[in-house]
């Protein structure tokens, strides 16, 4: 489904890694690990378009997403470091302005009850300034389980989650890859995942697994 | 498509309305600017009306400089600009939904004061009049262009400045054309085709700036 070939990325002349290739299939859980700076969030916003590699190819379905961008961000969703949430706007409007990026109108069953999934379902006419960061990330957690995308790309998704919402996270995304959705995450918090998974080392020349090759560069 | 940018520019007015005093701050400016210029200079009629298009316009234009930041500023800040930019819709529609919402908020409200000030500068009515067509023709080329150049330094901390050289050129000939109708409609003139420049300059800045805009934004996101 995503092909990454011979990568490269370099920060403030800084090699963080090249030759970099690997595919995610349909219904593959891939972790990136790698210690702090190793570049996992420079990655995963390379593979989403945002950032542009110094060298390398990523395919999406055959096509480089540079020239099938919109084909490629109608099947994705990505979730980063910051909390895209207005503090102005409620938890409700949040989600709905969240999915109108997407072009989706959902009725507002299908939102509650996404809602209710993540532990919001009291606060839906909250203004989202009102919650706690904890909080705030649960709701692009109901934007992930409503986006009706295939790959779902998250950078640290358990930030300032409780247990409760790791545990969410979790199942979650068992449950994408059991759908046959794919996932590509990072995180430095332990992730119990009931289900197959592979994994990428950064700035690590040796592989944890055998599924996926990577020759990370040395500027770690 | 169009779905997208009618709720992208009803997202955008939703919030501005949320919080309403950075609304009112363009248009505070522009009312003071102009009402304090009389009380600096010798206020009589002939003067006021010799000087009234060009400091209308001035204070127009920085208005609307001003208040450029919050453009993409917070959507930057919050990532929600990350998520603008993986939208399945082409990013010059999101970006000219930004812009319009952008307009309404600032160049609007002038429009809508501007005969008031006009009045009080002791404009005569065809000036007044011509005063609300070029300024409704230009302040959404003050709103386009300025868009480029928000989307070039939203990246920099404290890019005032640079925002500032990197537009301000591009602003001149608005308010040589604009403030030049003003002036010679007060002197009785046909301005068709100050304001005919204008239309002109507006047609192709809705065409263009969006997508230099949204080219620049990718450019801004991808360091």
């Amino acid at each position: 489904m995503l092909k990454i070939k011979s990568l490269e990325c370099v920060r403030d002349d800084r090699l963080l890694f090249s030759d970099l290739s690997f595919s995610v299939a349909e219904g593959q859980v891939l972790q990136i690990e790698g210690t702090n700076g190793s570049g996992k969030t420079s990655l995963l916003r390379i593979i989403c378009g945002l950032r542009l590699a110094e060298a390398g190819q990523i395919l999406w379905r055959g096509e480089s997403i540079a020239s099938s961008r919109e084909d490629y961000y109608a099947e994705m969703v990505y979730i980063g470091h910051l909390p895209c949430i207005k503090g102005d706007l409620t938890v409700l409007e949040n989600v709905r302005s969240l999915l109108d990026t997407r072009s989706l109108r959902l009725n507002n069953a299908r939102i509650e009850a996404a809602l209710e999934k993540v532990g919001l379902v009291t606060y839906e006419d909250v203004p989202s300034k009102a919650l706690s960061s904890g909080q705030r990330r649960r709701i692009l957690l109901a934007f992930v389980e409503l986006s009706q995308a295939k790959l779902w790309i998250l950078d640290e998704p358990l930030t300032a989650l409780d247990v409760h919402g790791v545990a969410l996270m979790e199942s979650m995304i068992v449950q994408h890859k059991q759908a046959g959705g794919s996932v590509i995450f990072t995180t430095h918090h332990g992730m119990q995942l009931d289900c197959e998974m592979t994994s990428i080392v950064l700035g690590d020349k040796s592989l944890l697994s055998t599924k996926t090759s990577t020759e990370a560069g040395s500027g770690c | 498509m169009l779905k997208a940018y009618y709720h992208l520019l009803v997202r955008d007015l939703r919030l501005a309305f949320r919080s309403r005093h950075e609304l009112a701050n363009p248009l505070i400016f522009f009312v003071l600017v102009v009402t304090l210029f009389p009380l600096a200079v010798t206020p009589t009629p002939q003067a006021l009306q010799a000087m009234a298009p060009g400091v209308i316009w001035v204070s127009a234009l920085l208005a609307v400089l001003l208040s450029l930041d919050r453009l993409f500023k917070q959507d930057y800040d919050d990532g929600s600009l990350d998520q603008l930019m993986l939208s399945p819709n082409p990013l010059m529609i999101l970006v000219l939904a930004k812009v319009s919402a952008h307009w309404l908020l600032t160049g609007l409200p002038l429009v809508i004061i501007a005969p008031l000030l006009g009045v009080f500068m002791s404009l005569p009515a065809e000036a007044v009049t011509v005063l609300i067509y070029s300024l409704l023709l230009g302040t959404p080329v003050l709103s386009l262009i300025g868009a480029i150049g928000v989307s070039l330094t939203v990246s920099v901390n404290r890019g005032g400045v640079l925002l500032s050289l990197i537009i301000l050129p591009l602003y001149i000939p608005i308010l040589i054309f604009g403030a030049n109708a003003v002036d010679v409609a007060a002197d009785g003139l046909p301005v068709t085709g100050q304001l005919l420049f204008l239309g002109a300059v507006l047609a192709l800045a809705a065409s263009l700036a969006p997508l230099a805009t949204a080219v620049a934004l990718r450019i801004t996101a991808s360091r």
